[in-house]
């Protein structure tokens, strides 16, 4: 394994360094690792796109036309009817405000069941690889297990079980991310663990607690967001795949995966009401793809867009 | 865990095996305890309509009247017999109903499988043959946003293109009737079929493009450059081989990541496999077919994760040494 330049907070750099120990410090690598990667085409165009559907989904309620879940004209009738600027879904209440009003919900789920399934897969990832010994094993046989079960599978028969609510969805969504972050996690950390000043801070007598979270965690946040922003896309993709099987919260509410399924039939004659929250989730997605891209780019040192690799 | 060290290529074989079969006794554990042993399926499935007597008949049939235990081993030994239960839906047994539903769902795996690994290591050499060239660089944008989107936005996206909206050259739902075989309707699985293939090719030729791109700058495939071979020899019987490695891990891997994106995409396309027949008893709390279903799906990612790592200890000599 080649060694990899890690980082040291300051204190323990300096407290090493008057024990005689060679400290390998590279400021601010990692630090400004976003910033760096915003040079990046793909990463400007992935955060504008996130951006854009980020604002629909969180302003779109404050400016939607109607209320989403009023009747304005016939069912599927053209856009420009009863003043359904894109005309109206299966039961006649207006697209596009139904669409302003339906991004929220996987939004908002999404970041939750994702940051709780990244912190949950990190402190068991972290503590898998520095520990060293067999609750190494035990912990990552465990991931091994849940992760026999497919995302959406566990999803579905999670809701199946207990109901569509939003914490069942959000529970299931965050047990499935933890062990594929916490693979990654251990396997970044891992060669950190094996560097020499790790002992040489557990010689120091610094707490196991300030080890990881203030030495080893810096020296992973590259790997650990890049898989931040993969684990966001394939959340917004579970979740809105659940609504789009008819179990969101709730199965009549304005909601992307939940306007595709009940207005998916009329794709030939009245497409708006299904084509307009497909295009949001594919754009949404692009997004979160296109900045974790950049990310990785950046972390693995392809800084130019055309740079040598 | 060093006890399990040694034994050279078999033992490590034997083991990963076992871990498998240990894996899939935790998987079959937390299915059961999931669907059964916690709440009260019986009530469950009867909702509104569960009254004494019907409740009671209902919890004789899933044996709930036993206890936990016992309840789950008489389900294990069920399984290990292909006694799946009997299905509350349709009073049919479970593994009748689910053979021909598995046919169709590997049927569909397999075809994708075919077409999109030999299109991805194309892909992935030709680009790695072009680093930086025009073709590269649209490839490797397209890949990457194929690769963000998800499976059943790829498959409407599809039917609009396909179906409905623009042409009309295909059908947008794949019903094979009963006891129909899916390949006698070859224009009904197209969509299906290039909806997988676009659900694999990103990460397999991507791999396939970096792992030639590292074989190609090897000191090897200069010196067989050096001897004055055709650049066509060169890449067929020395850089090839040596780059296909990795390819069966992400391959494998790849497969089983579509042992769960069938299940919508089945949906999409009302294809009459296992994923659709997963949607369909979730919806009707059809327990018996759900833990089924799930053992059968965590099952083949279990399995194909097991060839994975087998077949990438095979292909690669580097890593056979170190066992």
């Amino acid at each position: 394994m080649r060694d990899r330049e890690v980082e040291l907070s300051r204190d323990t750099a300096i407290a090493l360094e008057t024990e005689g120990i060679d400290v390998p410090v590279v400021p601010g690598r990692s630090s400004n690792l976003l910033r760096r990667s915003l040079r990046l085409g793909r990463t400007k165009v992935g955060l504008a796109l996130v951006g854009f559907l980020v604002l629909i989904a969180v302003l779109g309620p404050l400016v939607a036309p109607h209320a989403p879940d009023a009747f304005v004209a016939r069912p599927f009738s053209a856009p420009g009817t009863g003043g359904a600027v894109l005309g109206t879904d299966y039961l006649g209440q207006d697209v596009l405000s139904r669409f302003l009003h339906g991004g929220l919900n996987i939004l908002v789920l999404a970041i939750i069941s994702t940051a709780i399934g990244l912190v949950l897969g990190l402190a068991i990832g972290l503590a898998a690889a520095y520990s060293r010994n067999w609750l190494d094993d035990v912990l990552m046989r465990a991931m091994d297990v849940i992760m026999a079960f497919p995302q959406i599978m566990l999803a579905l028969v999670a809701v199946s079980l207990v109901g569509p609510k939003n914490w069942v969805t959000i529970t299931a969504i965050a047990l499935t991310t933890a062990p594929r972050v916490a693979r990654v996690a251990r396997g970044a950390a891992q060669p950190v663990v094996e560097r020499d000043f790790i002992g040489a801070t557990e010689a120091m007598g610094m707490s196991r607690f300030r080890i990881i979270g203030g030495e080893l965690f810096p020296n992973i946040l590259g790997p650990m967001m890049v898989e931040a922003s993969l684990r966001l896309t394939y959340s917004i993709a579970v979740i809105a795949a659940l609504a789009f099987l008819g179990l969101a919260n709730d199965p009549n509410g304005p909601n992307w995966g939940t306007m595709i399924q009940q207005n998916q039939g009329a794709l030939a004659t009245q497409p708006w009401g299904a084509l307009l929250p497909i295009l949001a989730i594919a754009l949404l997605t692009m997004g979160t793809g296109l900045i974790g891209d950049g990310i990785a780019r950046t972390a693995a040192g392809i800084d130019r867009e055309r740079g040598d690799e | 865990m060093k006890w399990l060290r040694g034994g050279g290529i078999w033992g490590f074989i034997v083991r990963r095996v076992l871990l498998g079969i240990l894996v899939m006794f935790l998987v079959s554990i937390i299915v059961f305890a999931g669907t059964q042993a916690l709440g009260d399926p019986a009530r469950a499935i009867l909702g509104r309509d569960a009254t004494p007597d019907r409740l009671a008949a209902l919890q004789k049939q899933l044996n709930l009247d036993q206890n936990v235990v016992g309840q789950y081993f008489q389900w294990l030994g069920g399984l290990l017999h292909g006694d799946l239960g009997t299905s509350l839906a349709s009073q049919q047994p479970v593994s009748t109903a689910l053979g021909p539903r598995l046919v169709s769902s590997i049927v569909l795996v397999v075809i994708a499988a075919v077409i999109s690994i030999p299109l991805s290591i194309a892909i992935g050499s030709y680009a790695a043959l072009h680093r930086e060239k025009k073709f590269d660089t649209i490839v490797s944008n397209t890949m990457l946003a194929l690769a963000s989107l998800p499976e059943f936005v790829v498959a409407l996206l599809l039917v609009i293109l396909f179906s409905t909206s623009v042409f009309h050259w295909l059908p947008a739902i794949s019903p094979v009737p009963p006891g129909h075989r899916a390949w006698e309707y070859p224009d009904e699985l197209i969509l299906p079929v290039v909806t997988l293939a676009f659900a694999v090719t990103p990460y397999v030729s991507r791999i396939m493009r970096a792992s030639m791109i590292e074989v190609l700058e090897s000191d090897y495939v200069e010196m067989a450059r050096l001897k004055g071979l055709s650049e066509r020899t060169v890449l067929y019987r020395h850089a090839l081989p040596n780059a296909i490695g990795p390819v069966f891990q992400v391959a494998a891997i790849s497969l089983a990541y579509l042992a769960g994106g069938i299940v919508v995409i089945e949906y999409v396309f009302n294809y009459p496999g296992i994923g659709s027949e997963l949607v369909d008893a979730v919806q009707n709390h059809d327990i018996p077919v759900v833990q089924a279903l799930a053992i059968l799906i965590a099952g083949l990612y279990v399995l194909l994760n097991l060839l994975a790592d087998v077949a990438t200890i095979l292909v690669t000599p580097r890593l056979r040494t170190r066992l």
